[in-house]
């Protein structure tokens, strides 16, 4: 671990992949910015790979006032141990106040590693991150301007807030959509700090042979509407109703948790905590109880319709409008009005 | 070509099925209220190090750290195939974060000769961080492999593995020793094998013999208790019954590394999810409605 250190960086750690960046790291550096301005200090992003200079510029654009960037044959390919390595020589060197990862399949391999490494607190998922002061009860001791690290937590039951004291860098991974991609502004700049990290080839312990990535077919993000079925829908062809419902208003289809674990539909149309957060202009719940964690991937949509057979349902509480009854029934006369209108 | 593997396992409250207040007053979790089910990933992880025991040869010993409950997911492990067995359970480790968590599991993991393979679940649904498999890995110095959805080869110095990493995968060759976390498409986990049943519902942890005689014969009715206890634990060790139980002593771990004290991370505030109920305009579900409705959001722009 690092000393408590009130005048460090905040950091977002840049996460690139074949020389492209990640969507969340962008998007972190929006809520890096806010964090940093809170705590007047810079915020700066952590950037490792090999040839990745060109992507500095577009830190810069999106929010980061320094970019760190550690340049190594050896971190062409990421690999957790020496991603791990670099990363915690230049915290060790800089001692960032607080250092925020998206949670990606990468962030989730890389960020613990680290923590370890630096024996340092980590909170994963975080759906929010704040600053406030915050006294510890047992010694009474209050503490100036610590991170606090929001998560849902035991299925979504409850809500906890995390902080750490003293066992600094405080760190959390954050899911990719829960904070707002900034626009990026192309006349800003900041400054390029050039660092060596030592590595050496015992250090690559794994050895990738193949890789795959394929473009995700669903465009949940980019849509401006969102139908989104549930438990409720019942089955694999119940979606083909939401589907003509999507496809007639031009939207995209998503789900549930529930959905997706029962085989309903493929997983890449997952909405929520550990699937994709949305902010359409229409979000259309059909057969969602609406457990925290899927509300937590939906909530900010500018409109929401709920449509359950069960006028309890909690994701009543957050719809603007709310149906109560049979999707079967509902939905085609939802598409056939839509149709009417078009 | 045999290996010696080592499963992670971890009690966890069924965060689907909650019953009743799920949090206490004081901002800790009713485990009474939550039935406590075997972590579904570690199941699978489970799986995993028994078909390659039963393809390669080698040992499989599973270990978990919680309350004496524990021993009930490790009597599962028993039916399943398991090897051997430990508890590690100490109420100084209450409390722990995962840096805790996995400094503790690391001490433990060293303590059992020539381990070849670690396996863990990705993540547990009780708070699903993913976070003690790497931290372990770290701890043990030892190359880890996450999102592990099939091992395509093992060698007697590698294993070659798949990673399913959501939008993508990844092929990986390993050297051993390793950490492995293992996801829940990865295998189907084997039933409970009868015979096994038979046999190993019968074995017992020593905090379950204590309770046991305390039941028996009244909590204060020390030296009866301990006679009895003893008694069992030698009946059932003859049997190998006896579910091993360690402690932090046992480990040598240093408690301040441990439980609370060893925890980067406090949890400042627990806030059960109250719904706010917003107002929401309620739509009959009549044609005529939901024409209006569509109506009003083409109006708004919201659609068209």
């Amino acid at each position: 671990m690092i000393e408590v250190n009130r005048n460090g960086d905040v950091w977002v750690f840049a996460q690139q992949h074949n020389g492209k960046l990640n969507d969340v790291s962008l998007e972190l550096l929006s809520k890096g910015r806010e964090l940093a301005d809170q705590l007047k200090v810079p915020l700066a992003a952590a950037l490792l790979g090999q040839n990745v200079e060109p992507l500095v510029q577009s830190l810069f654009h999106h929010g980061a006032d320094k970019v760190y960037l550690a340049e190594h044959d050896l971190l062409e390919t990421y690999q957790a141990n020496t991603y791990a390595k670099a990363l915690c020589q230049l915290i060790t060197r800089h001692k960032p106040q607080i250092v925020i990862y998206g949670a990606t399949p990468r962030g989730r391999d890389l960020a613990p590693r680290v923590a370890s490494a630096m024996k340092a607190g980590l909170t994963a998922d975080c759906t929010d991150l704040d600053i406030s002061d915050n006294t510890d009860p047992s010694t009474k001791v209050t503490h100036k301007n610590l991170l606090l690290q929001i998560r849902p937590a035991f299925g979504g039951n409850i809500i906890a807030t995390i902080v750490n004291y003293d066992r600094w860098p405080q760190m959390a991974t954050v899911r990719e959509g829960v904070m707002a991609m900034p626009t990026p502004d192309t006349s800003r700049t900041g400054s390029l700090i050039k660092k060596n990290v030592e590595l050496d080839q015992a250090d690559v312990l794994i050895e990738v042979i193949e890789k795959s990535q394929r473009e995700k077919r669903v465009n949940l993000k980019g849509s401006r509407i969102v139908v989104s079925g549930g438990a409720g829908v019942g089955s694999a062809e119940g979606f083909a109703l939401l589907r003509d419902l999507a496809n007639a208003l031009g939207g995209e289809i998503g789900a549930s948790r529930a959905a997706v674990d029962s085989g309903f539909i493929n997983k890449d149309h997952q909405v929520g905590q550990t699937g994709t957060t949305v902010r359409p202009a229409l979000y259309i719940a059909v057969g969602i109880s609406g457990a925290v964690q899927h509300r937590a991937g939906m909530q900010e949509s500018a409109k929401i319709l709920a449509i359950n057979t069960d006028p309890e349902a909690p994701i009543l509480s957050i719809a603007h409008y709310g149906i109560v009854g049979d999707y079967k029934q509902v939905l085609p006369s939802l598409i056939k009005a839509v149709k009417a209108r078009a | 070509m045999a290996f010696n593997s080592v499963v992670l396992i971890k009690q966890v409250p069924d965060t689907k099925n909650i019953t009743g207040q799920a949090m206490l007053d004081d901002g800790t979790v009713n485990r009474a209220a939550l039935p406590a089910i075997f972590n579904p990933e570690d199941r699978n992880a489970l799986e995993a190090a028994l078909s390659l025991r039963d393809r390669c040869g080698g040992t499989v010993t599973v270990l978990t750290m919680g309350p004496p409950s524990a021993c009930n997911i490790l009597r599962d492990s028993l039916f399943r195939g398991a090897d051997r067995v430990i508890l590690l359970t100490d109420l100084r480790a209450a409390a722990s974060d995962t840096l805790a968590t996995s400094y503790i599991l690391s001490l433990a993991v060293s303590q059992l000769p020539d381990v070849h393979l670690i396996f863990c679940g990705r993540q547990a649904i009780d708070g699903d961080t993913a976070q003690v498999g790497p931290q372990l890995a770290e701890k043990l110095n030892l190359p880890q492999v996450t999102y592990v959805e099939e091992l395509i080869e093992a060698s007697d110095s590698t294993l070659t593995l798949r990673r399913n990493l959501g939008d993508g995968y990844e092929v990986v060759k390993a050297p051993l020793p390793l950490l492995m976390t293992i996801v829940g498409t990865a295998n189907t986990p084997r039933p409970p094998a009868a015979r096994r049943m038979l046999k190993y519902k019968r074995a017992r942890g020593k905090t379950e013999l204590l309770k046991e005689a305390a039941d028996k014969f009244g909590k204060d009715a020390t030296d009866e208790i301990e006679t009895y206890v003893q008694q069992r634990s030698e009946d059932l060790s003859a049997k190998g019954l006896l579910i091993e139980q360690w402690d932090l002593d046992t480990v040598k771990a240093d408690v301040t590394r441990c439980g609370r004290s060893g925890s980067a991370t406090k949890v400042h505030r627990i806030q059960s999810v109250i719904l706010t109920g917003t107002e929401h305009k309620r739509v009959e579900p009549t044609a005529q409605a939901i024409g209006d409705l569509v109506h009003e959001l083409i109006e708004d722009h919201t659609i068209g």
